[in-house]
């Protein structure tokens, strides 16, 4: 009857009867109205044992095929994840706790936030950062919001090269807000900055782009951010963290709004969760962002401390004149960037980044030496760019897997006029051998 | 005075390094060759410069500092501080599941989207609903999620006049955040003297512009509303939906279901009620389950099975969209499919009934030295107050510092709004009868130095790694980083 997570002995239970004064377990239940008892047992597989349940576990992992060299990208990336991480998020004292609410058993996470909206400032140039957001697109959701509320402003202007399923989100979350989406077009998949003083106006409340962007471009923001400095419209970048050790900090070419999503900071792919949202901002919007922030102060004694802070913000004081209604949020993934950031530092980071970049521009330049492939973007990318084929993209997929690369995504999911179309990311894990493999296994492919 | 562990970047030491990466054996470029030339990064960011030794013992010295479920008592109201069973760690790390891309071709994920499929079948039947969706990541995520589709569902239907989400006073803060997020208008609906809905009160408000009323049952009170059928009639009369804020399931599994009651949208935390970890704040899970008629709202993509085939399926032209880049907290939603294979159907019936009971005995041993505005038997958790203790200027919050010196983590305090001084217990049903006598001998003894030395109380905590923190100056000046 008992399992291994139930403690209570049934003389522990009939003792706890006895002090409450009833008789059996169903009589506890007693106001939930008879006829609304559940009265057969929930139809659920049979309980496994703890050993036929890893069994079956590993079975179904199993099922994955994850030994596929890895080219594949589109916001989630194979970047190395340094061993020490897992050990320090399967520390209890972290996983198993929960918001730190009470500071003074709660040092060690405050702390830890603290420093990650630190390294965050660091990498984004912001001046103020929150504790985490759910992910990529919902930080571009939660971006919007701070603008229309900062501005007064219902207008905003999103970049068409913006990562299709963060502007898909961006649609769900503006919908029935009376909100204004633009979409700002593209040039040789970056965008059309001519276009962006046309739709520039007293009534726009964030320009919002992201960069490299979807199609591994660097857009071009000192120009941007030049064009909304003397707008009322806040420029929102969404960057990746990683190219942030190679390129300016966002912040520094007019960013308001600095967001992204931190997957790459030592998190794995894990089917595309949990990930991580951050966001940084200017002093004068901090008060205006959503999510939990951490602050420094002192205690009773005068010893340094951090407690959640500007918490008047907050679903949990505010009600519906929060912020966000944000409650959980990303911690532990948090956690995990602050300590890849610490182990690589600002040398790591960079040669995470740089290698990246000449891995990818490598690939790029032997990918293009192909019979058939063509490189439709002459712009500058950073660690993902994109080829043409002369078959279509799910096809050479395919063929490829079979050689054993996932040699990247199909674009006809995202953009139906773009089937032949191979987005290519690649990282500092891959070698110049694999690379070579998979461009052979190309031309191959493309020659049958 | 010397701070308890320094910050990661007060151990900097520069040309320290903490990692090792292969030697770049692409041909080398000049990296100006390729970047925008004023796009390149002139100054470094300041990162901490440490060895891997110093970043292992950063951090274990930090998590020394935290109170956590494997280290004591966590009886947090409305959290569901339960057990993470080890299992679930290992299995969410399994190769196959940690480096499986989001975008790898489905034949390549065909058991990441089984169990996606068959943990949202298994949801389903738990809350007895049609479909689930397991895209939205945390309880707040799920509740907007929720509501998107309920928006979704009255326009579908040409009813454009329902803007106004019905609220409990004594729901959880998110319940009107998320509406408001929505675009929807929030009208808060009374609790009677018993500590559930007002029927009078919900039928004044109940007219047709009602999109739906969020209700928590049992609510944060702990107590069942006993009149959910009615609630769910009038509801329904007046053309809304009933949404279930599944904060609370741990109390229920197995015995009652949401959709046998009325309920036509519910969210569950998988970070409370099916033992995922809390991780200091997330990540979490917050899936949403629907009656049929909702279906077609449902976020996309759907994980649809054909001949034991499993494929995305993005071609639902009524779905409210996408809510997450991906396909929500997978790793998280692994934990909870362990742990409800590890369970069962009984087991989790099993887990529901230690919950209550253990909450029970708590209450009953309690009320007698602190003031139980709800004197009834609970469900999960229960709500006390510090009344009697406010008579000698001892507050909610000195009792809750006092307890951190007996290693317990305190209740969810002042909270619901409806009770004054109030402090929200839950045991959970992973603890033993040990551990509560020990809780309810700390909570005798503090009622016990409210009355007899109640500066012992206000002063407290006096064992913590640090006390009590100036809240009040953090927020004025605001410090948010280092330097």
């Amino acid at each position: 009857m008992n399992n291994q997570y139930l403690p209570n002995t049934p003389e522990q239970r009939r003792q706890m009867l006895e002090a409450i004064g009833a008789e059996t377990v169903e009589e506890l239940f007693r106001y939930i109205p008879e006829k609304l008892h559940l009265n057969r047992p929930l139809n659920l597989p049979h309980p496994l044992a703890e050993a036929s349940l890893v069994a079956h576990m590993e079975e179904l992992a199993g099922k994955n095929n994850v030994g596929a060299v890895n080219f594949l990208g589109g916001g989630i990336y194979d970047h190395f994840s340094p061993i020490a991480i897992d050990h320090v998020l399967t520390r209890s004292e972290f996983y198993t706790a929960y918001t730190p609410y009470q500071p003074e058993v709660s040092q060690g996470t405050l702390q830890a936030i603290f420093e990650y909206q630190s390294m965050i400032c660091q990498l984004t140039g912001a001046d103020a950062a929150n504790a985490s957001l759910y992910d990529g697109a919902t930080a571009v959701a939660e971006a919007a919001i701070l603008a229309i509320n900062a501005t007064r402003n219902r207008k905003l202007l999103v970049a068409g090269s913006m990562h299709p399923w963060y502007r898909r989100v961006l649609a769900t979350y503006m919908e029935n807000l009376d909100v204004e989406i633009v979409e700002v077009p593209c040039v040789g998949g970056r965008l059309d900055i001519e276009a962006i003083k046309f739709l520039l106006g007293k009534d726009v409340a964030a320009l919002m782009v992201q960069s490299p962007n979807f199609f591994g471009i660097i857009e071009d923001l000192p120009a941007l951010g030049k064009l909304m400095a003397p707008e009322k419209g806040l420029f929102v970048v969404s960057a990746d963290p990683i190219s942030l050790g190679l390129l300016e900090a966002p912040a520094h070419m007019g960013a308001d709004v600095i967001i992204g999503e931190g997957q790459g900071l030592g998190l794995s792919q894990s089917f595309g969760g949990p990930l991580l949202g951050f966001m940084g901002v200017t002093e004068k919007l901090t008060r205006k962002m959503p999510g939990r922030v951490v602050g420094q102060t002192t205690d009773t004694n005068g010893r340094r401390g951090y407690v959640l802070t500007l918490q008047t913000r907050e679903q949990h004081i505010r009600r519906e004149k929060a912020t966000s209604n944000i409650c959980s949020n990303q911690a532990l993934c948090a956690l995990a960037a602050s300590v890849y950031m610490s182990l690589m530092g600002p040398e790591g980071l960079r040669e995470v980044a740089r290698q990246s970049l000449l891995k990818a521009a490598f690939a790029r330049e032997q990918l293009a030496a192909i019979p058939g492939v063509g490189l439709p973007f002459a712009g500058p990318f950073f660690k993902e760019f994109v080829v043409t084929l002369p078959k279509p993209a799910n096809v050479v997929i395919e063929a490829m897997l079979g050689k054993g690369y996932h040699a990247g995504i199909d674009l006809g999911r995202f953009f139906p006029e773009l089937r032949d179309h191979l987005l290519v990311a690649v990282t500092e894990k891959r070698s110049k051998d694999e690379i070579l493999g998979c461009s052979a296994a190309l031309r191959e492919v493309l020659a049958k | 005075m010397k701070p308890l562990v320094p910050l990661i970047f007060e151990r900097s030491v520069p040309g320290r390094v903490g990692y090792s990466l292969p030697d770049c054996d692409v041909p080398e470029q000049d990296i100006s060759q390729l970047l925008p030339v004023d796009q390149i990064r002139q100054t470094a960011p300041a990162l901490p410069e440490v060895s891997e030794g110093d970043v292992i013992r950063h951090y274990l010295n930090l998590s020394l500092l935290n109170h956590s479920v494997d280290n004591g008592f966590y009886p947090l109201g409305s959290c569901t501080m339960k057990y993470n069973p080890k299992i679930n760690e290992n299995v969410s790390r399994l190769p196959g599941f940690a480096r499986l891309h989001p975008l790898a071709p489905e034949k390549c994920a065909q058991g990441a989207l089984q169990l996606v499929y068959e943990l949202e079948q298994y949801l389903a039947e738990i809350t007895g609903m049609d479909a689930v969706t397991l895209q939205p990541v945390a309880g707040a995520h799920g509740e907007y999620t929720g509501l998107k589709l309920i928006v979704a569902y009255h326009k579908a239907r040409g009813d454009f006049k329902r803007k106004t989400i019905l609220v409990p006073d004594s729901a959880h803060g998110t319940n009107p955040a998320s509406a408001a997020m929505a675009g929807m208008n929030i009208v808060q609906v009374k609790s009677d003297a018993k500590g559930c809905v007002s029927l009078e009160d919900l039928r004044a408000k109940a007219d047709d512009t009602v999109a739906a009323l969020m209700l928590t049952n049992p609510n944060t009170l702990g107590l069942f509303d006993v009149n959910i059928a009615e609630i769910a009639e009038i509801v329904h009369q007046a053309g809304g939906l009933l949404y279930y804020d599944g904060a609370n399931a741990n109390a229920i599994l197995g015995k009652v279901r949401p959709g046998d009651t009325g309920f036509d949208v519910v969210h569950l935390n998988l970070h409370k009620t099916f033992s995922t970890p809390h991780g200091g704040g997330g990540p979490g899970s917050g899936p949403v389950g629907v009656k049929a008629k909702l279906i077609p709202c449902l976020p996309v993509p759907r994980v649809v099975k054909k001949e034991n085939e499993f494929s995305l399926d993005y071609d639902c032209p009524e779905s409210i969209g996408k809510v997450h880049s991906f396909y929500g907290n997978f790793a998280v939603n692994v934990r909870a499919y362990a742990y409800i294979r590890m369970l069962g159907g009984q087991g989790l019936k099993l887990a529901s009934e230690d919950a209550v009971l253990n909450a029970n005995y708590l209450q009953a041993r309690l009320k007698g030295a602190y003031h139980l505005e709800y004197d009834r038997l609970c469900m999960h958790e229960f709500v006390i107050s510090a009344k009697h203790q406010k008579v000698k200027g001892v507050h909610t919050l000195d009792i809750a510092k006092r307890l951190l010196d007996f290693g317990v983590h305190p209740p969810t305090i002042y909270f619901p709004l409806i009770v004054d001084e109030a402090m929200m217990i839950e045991p959970t049903e992973t603890e033993g009868k040990e551990t509560l006598d020990y809780f309810i001998d700390a909570m005798l003894q503090i009622a016990k130095e409210a009355e007899e030395t109640p500066e012992k109380v206000t002063n407290a905590p006096h064992t913590t790694p640090i006390s009590r923190l100036d809240e009040v100056a953090a927020a004025r000046n605001p410090i948010l980083r280092w330097l």
